[in-house]
């Protein structure tokens, strides 16, 4: 029987000419990932365990992110310990903040060159499935399977049955992947694709840029997915030469393609055309509107960044609709580019200058109000429009705050207008 | 293995934000976990929870971030068994992982009520009502799983195995 990219790619890693839905496998890894949050746990547990060294130095990816630069005390005891690791196992891909390499851990394993296509990722951090967008599989897991992972570059799967989420047409001005995928999980629900992996085809995919991918590839947890996968083509291939000129040079990679008698449990088709400027108002990220029906809703905080919508691409396309606009004066805008690497090319590019004219915060990389962490926590009553990935309730503050997820032109809009708005309205 | 408690009844999607607001994740500590257990949903829970007690809840449970810290908090508050319609696939494994037990049966989901008394086998999976004298049939876990459980977690599990 035919096997989709996901089953194909874990069969491979398993050393397995086979694999179906519902089997347990152990599967070999390429890289395995940690937080600030989620690696502290997982020290203490390979500690416990007797273990002494990570399985491969080169492997293992600590990335500081979450409460950084450190919020309080014990946020930054949570940084020593796993700097202090990090430097005792002489881990490769740790960097210190600020550094060039530097950023949120979703944007630059990506960016950096570290995952290419056929690898295959797991994190303890459960927005991991970013790098499906690169014909890869990845997927979060918690902090003792990162202990297990580090010591012994192996985990166990059972394997997914299948979504395929066939796109035709191209978007209209201004809808991008984060409209995509927030359309896909009003459709299915926030338990849709649950225990599943989705991957996409089409010839719809031609109008989805990487960093739009990336993004969608990031927010198929919210739909309860285990990873989603889009298939290789030019746009990967000329992403992962740039990205990472050396290993690309050694083709050292491998692309998988799915069989055509592949099983999925279910098909869906959208044209993308169809899809609006989308919004997912509280608490949930199904709970999908037109962003042209929400314009009633007065907002307090724009956030424009994190793992889900921090990219060159976002942050570039931030800077062009904003170029000679304020942020209403009842609104606070953050904008927080996902790495060093953008925030230096923000720089350059003269972007920073029209967000600092505009009225914005600049904030340097950090996950920070996503997760309510700091650097734009919410008050009762707050409401902000954000580019981030989860709405639940007290997600970015208090239990009486608010936040509406929108792609970047929405929350750019909604900065300039001071209520939920689309560009066209500038 | 059997545990006997008093239910508290949650419905669907419950996430990971709300089982523990990432405000409080500064620390992995069990006991700082336990004081804000489900604090965003239900603020007197942590005060009003006994030793034993069952949680119970509808489809998704656990959705949303892979923080570990909330099957620890929850385990931390006395909690010897959720029962759920579905649980996300994360924290389904994450409970696995920390040793908190866990039950898939959507029809004692849906039956089980707040304050009911509720027991449960996880070696044949049988879920009683004793408050409402109703049974429901679960899918038991392999013995492994149980396992697992049963040490307190897979790190003991592996200890234990290995002679640690």
């Amino acid at each position: 029987m035919g096997m989709t990219i996901t089953q194909k790619i874990l069969a491979d890693h398993a050393g397995l000419s086979e694999v179906k839905a519902g089997d347990l496998i152990e599967a070999k890894l390429d890289y395995v990932l940690g937080n600030d949050v989620t690696t502290p746990p997982a020290i203490k547990i390979f500690k416990q365990m007797g273990s002494d060294k990570v399985f491969d130095k080169d492997r293992v990816c600590l990335i500081q992110d979450h409460f950084t630069p450190n919020k309080d005390i014990k946020s930054a005891e949570l940084c020593k310990t796993m700097r202090c690791f990090a430097r005792e196992q002489e881990v490769s891909h740790f960097y210190e903040l600020g550094r060039r390499e530097m950023g949120i851990e979703h944007v630059i394993l990506p960016d950096n060159g570290i995952v290419f296509p056929g690898d295959m990722v797991i994190g303890a951090d459960s927005h991991t499935c970013t790098y499906g967008a690169l014909c890869a599989f990845s997927t979060g897991v918690g902090s003792t399977d990162l202990a297990c992972a580090m010591a012994r570059g192996v985990t166990w799967f059972r394997v997914p049955e299948a979504i395929k989420v066939i796109l035709k047409g191209s978007f209209n001005k201004y809808v991008t992947g984060k409209d995509l995928i927030l359309h896909l999980i009003g459709m299915i629900g926030v338990d849709g694709a649950l225990y599943k992996s989705i991957e996409f085809e089409g010839e719809g995919l031609k109008s989805i840029s990487m960093a739009g991918r990336l993004t969608i590839c990031n927010m198929a947890i919210e739909c309860g997915a285990k990873n989603a996968v889009f298939p290789f083509d030019e746009y990967t291939l000329r992403y992962i030469a740039k990205t990472n000129p050396k290993r690309f040079a050694a083709s050292d990679y491998k692309i998988y393609t799915a069989d055509e008698d592949a099983e999925y449990a279910q098909t869906i088709e959208i044209d993308l055309s169809e899809i609006p400027l989308t919004v997912a108002l509280p608490s949930i990220p199904s709970n999908t509107r037109k962003a042209e029906d929400c314009r009633d809703l007065k907002i307090d905080q724009v956030v424009i960044g994190s793992c889900t919508n921090g990219r060159l691409e976002d942050i570039g396309a931030a800077a062009e609709i904003f170029k000679g606009l304020k942020v209403n004066e009842n609104v606070r805008c953050i904008i927080i580019p996902g790495s060093q690497q953008i925030y230096r090319y923000a720089l350059e590019a003269g972007w920073l200058r029209i967000f600092d004219d505009a009225g914005c915060v600049i904030s340097t990389p950090t996950c920070g109000p996503c997760l309510g962490g700091h650097m734009g926590v919410l008050a009762k009553g707050e409401r902000c429009v954000s580019t981030t990935n989860r709405n639940f309730v007290g997600r970015m503050g208090d239990t009486g705050s608010e936040v509406i997820l929108s792609g970047v032109p929405v929350a750019v809009a909604s900065a300039v207008l001071g209520r939920v708005g689309t560009p066209d309205e500038l | 293995m059997k545990v006997t408690g008093k239910a508290f009844k949650y419905g669907d999607n419950v996430d990971t934000d709300v089982i523990i607001p990432a405000r409080y994740l500064n620390s992995s500590d069990p006991e700082h976990l336990r004081q804000h257990c489900m604090e965003d949903i239900d603020a007197d829970f942590a005060g009003t929870v006994s030793k034993g007690d069952i949680m119970v809840a509808g489809k998704n449970f656990g959705c949303g971030s892979s923080r570990e810290h909330a099957p620890v908090a929850i385990k931390a508050s006395g909690i010897s068994l959720v029962i759920a319609e579905s649980f996300a696939r994360i924290f389904f494994r994450n409970c696995i992982n920390v040793g908190l037990a866990i039950l898939e049966c959507p029809e004692a989901a849906k039956a089980i009520e707040q304050g009911d008394t509720v027991s449960a086998d996880f070696d044949t999976g049988i879920i009683e009502n004793v408050t409402k004298n109703e049974k429901y049939q679960s899918k038991p876990f392999p013995d492994f799983i149980n396992g697992i459980i049963r040490s307190g977690g897979l790190v003991e599990y592996t200890k234990e195995k290995s002679g640690i």
